[in-house]
């Protein structure tokens, strides 16, 4: 079925077990919310000898949404800043490609799983907040993304 | 259970109907309370205008313009006699959502009784579409007003207890819904109109989901302004409706200035034409206002009692269906007291864009999450709700498989 390239195990087990969840407690928190469906993320993370570090999300959404953002937590926090924009970049792309793109697993991880996401035009802003929540949160925080 | 209309004769005019959806599925449509779909004759009288009398209205002396303005000015009749109101008291608007906002900004430029100053009170409900706070809440916010508000209970209806502090002798503007677009919860407007017009307060009534599914009347209501959307009722986009009592449009500043809506104009100063035109700066709509007294005749055709009873059956049915499926909870009203034909529900553990797009493989169109209507949302404590809403093409099998998609959701996500 269509669905299961949208809901695969991956998503679903990040979405009941979201990894780097919590109260964020950094200085620099950013706030995102998707106004379509009301899904809320609040974020903040530390940048420290060129890395992504203590990255802490707390939200509010749907399970692409959830499982989303602890699938780009797990992945960027403690990358290179350098590396953790490669891997936006590469997402944004795959989000933006209407089903025609895989992802490159080498750079994107368990993000792939994402890549169905994008055959449902609804649902990509859901994939994409905690991203955009991420690189917001960066750049407040020096990074050059 | 048999239905007192023909539906599928109704499904013939509806095109719609006749394609398929994701994974081959027939399309069960229950989001008319976001929009309705259109029968063949709506889109044959836009065509008609276009085809055969298109010119703008009100302004050249030909044969074209005669009939264009015609077609409009019939329009405009038929929208009044469909709600009980005289011609000249209709003002087209491109939608509900217009004609709010044009009452909240006409009310801040006149003066009089209508004049909107600070300390003034304008009172709404937790029940509103965003639609009908969010202008009153600029309103108030440009003016030094303050916005009131009746609390809604949990059961979708309005705590009505504490009315006589809500509205109040500085109260100006009374602007509520007739009928819940989130839980289909019809709110005892009665005793507020009342007291709104004694203590001199206009009552705005927002009938975006009920004009289209019920008779509805301005006079038996003793509303001073109703205000509704073309689309949600067979019409076209980009045409809606403010009705208000003559004598309160003619004292009211315009909204939009421009073409059409002057009595005279020199190079500083302009006056304004009689209502409604006052109100109808540039070319309008003339297609859409057409196609709309066409939705309005096709509504009148089935008969609004019978439609509006069918749609009461169509949710009973969906209530008891909903009722009998563990994890799910019907949200506000549980039966069909004081209730259109809109249900709301979840399903335990689940957020609403994934029920939504799980309901998607059945072919089933709801609308999820919080529905342009997030004060109501947070009031109850969720992120969201699926709303399912019926019309007069909706049949017992669209429940059927309604039905089937939302214990198919629940079992696709507890099975893995």
């Amino acid at each position: 079925m269509e669905l299961d390239s949208l809901y695969q195990e991956v998503i679903l087990d990040h979405y009941k077990n979201p990894l780097h969840k919590g109260l964020p407690t950094g200085e620099i928190q950013v706030h995102h919310v998707n106004p379509n469906c009301g899904d809320e993320i609040t974020l903040s993370l530390a940048i420290k000898d060129g890395k992504v570090t203590d990255l802490v999300w707390d939200g509010v959404g749907c399970s692409i949404s959830q499982a989303s953002a602890s699938i780009m937590s797990d992945l960027v926090d403690g990358k290179s800043v350098e590396q953790a924009g490669v891997a936006l970049h590469e997402f944004t792309e795959l989000m933006s490609s209407k089903g025609t793109k895989s992802g490159n697993e080498d750079i994107l991880e368990d993000a792939i799983a994402l890549a169905g996401v994008s055959k449902f035009p609804a649902r990509v802003k859901c994939a994409l907040l905690s991203w955009m929540a991420f690189k917001d949160a960066a750049i407040q925080n020096g990074a050059e993304l | 259970m048999t239905s007192p209309l023909n539906i599928s004769a109704i499904k013939r005019d509806f095109p719609i109907f006749d394609q398929e959806m994701r994974g081959g599925k027939r399309l069960v449509f229950l989001d008319s309370g976001a929009t309705s779909q259109k029968p063949l004759q709506v889109m044959d009288a836009e065509r008609n205008f276009y085809s055969t009398n298109n010119a703008a209205v009100h302004r050249g002396s030909y044969l074209l313009a005669e009939r264009a303005s015609e077609a409009f000015e019939g329009a405009r009749a038929r929208v009044a006699q469909f709600i009980g109101a005289q011609a000249d008291e209709i003002v087209f608007t491109k939608s509900a959502t217009e004609s709010l906002n044009l009452l909240a900004a006409s009310f801040e430029r006149s003066s009089g009784t209508l004049a909107i100053k600070a300390g003034d009170e304008i009172v709404v409900s937790e029940l509103e579409h965003h639609a009908n706070l969010i202008p009153w809440q600029e309103l108030a916010k440009r003016t030094g007003a303050v916005l009131k508000w009746f609390e809604m209970k949990q059961d979708g209806s309005l705590d009505l207890s504490r009315i006589d502090q809500i509205i109040t002798s500085k109260c100006k503007v009374v602007a509520i819904t007739h009928q819940s677009n989130v839980l289909g919860s019809v709110p005892d407007i009665a005793p507020i109109i009342e007291a709104a017009h004694s203590v001199g307060a206009v009552f705005v009534l927002d009938g975006c989901q009920s004009v289209p599914h019920q008779p509805v009347d301005v006079k038996e209501l003793n509303v001073d302004f109703l205000v509704f959307s073309g689309h949600k009722a067979l019409g076209p986009t980009g045409v809606g409706v403010l009705w208000g009592r003559h004598a309160l449009l003619s004292q009211m500043e315009p909204f939009l200035y421009g073409g059409s809506m002057i009595e005279t104009v020199t190079m500083t100063e302009s006056t304004w034409a009689e209502a409604p035109k006052r109100f109808e700066a540039g070319v309008p709509n003339m297609a859409q206002a057409v196609g709309l007294a066409a939705a309005l005749d096709y509504l009148d055709g089935v008969g609004l009692e019978r439609i509006h009873e069918w749609e009461r059956n169509l949710t009973k049915y969906a209530l008891d269906g909903l009722h009998g499926i563990e994890g799910v909870k019907v949200v506000g009203p549980q039966g069909l007291e004081n209730r259109g034909g809109v249900i709301s529900f979840t399903i335990e553990g689940l957020h609403p864009h994934d029920i939504g797009q799980v309901m998607d493989q059945y072919g089933v169109a709801v609308r999820t999450g919080h529905h342009c209507a997030w004060p109501l949302i947070r009031k109850l404590g969720l992120t969201g709700t699926t709303r399912a809403s019926f019309y007069l093409y909706n049949d017992i099998s669209d429940v059927d498989i309604f039905l089937e998609s939302v214990t198919g959701t629940r079992d696709y996500f507890r099975g893995r």
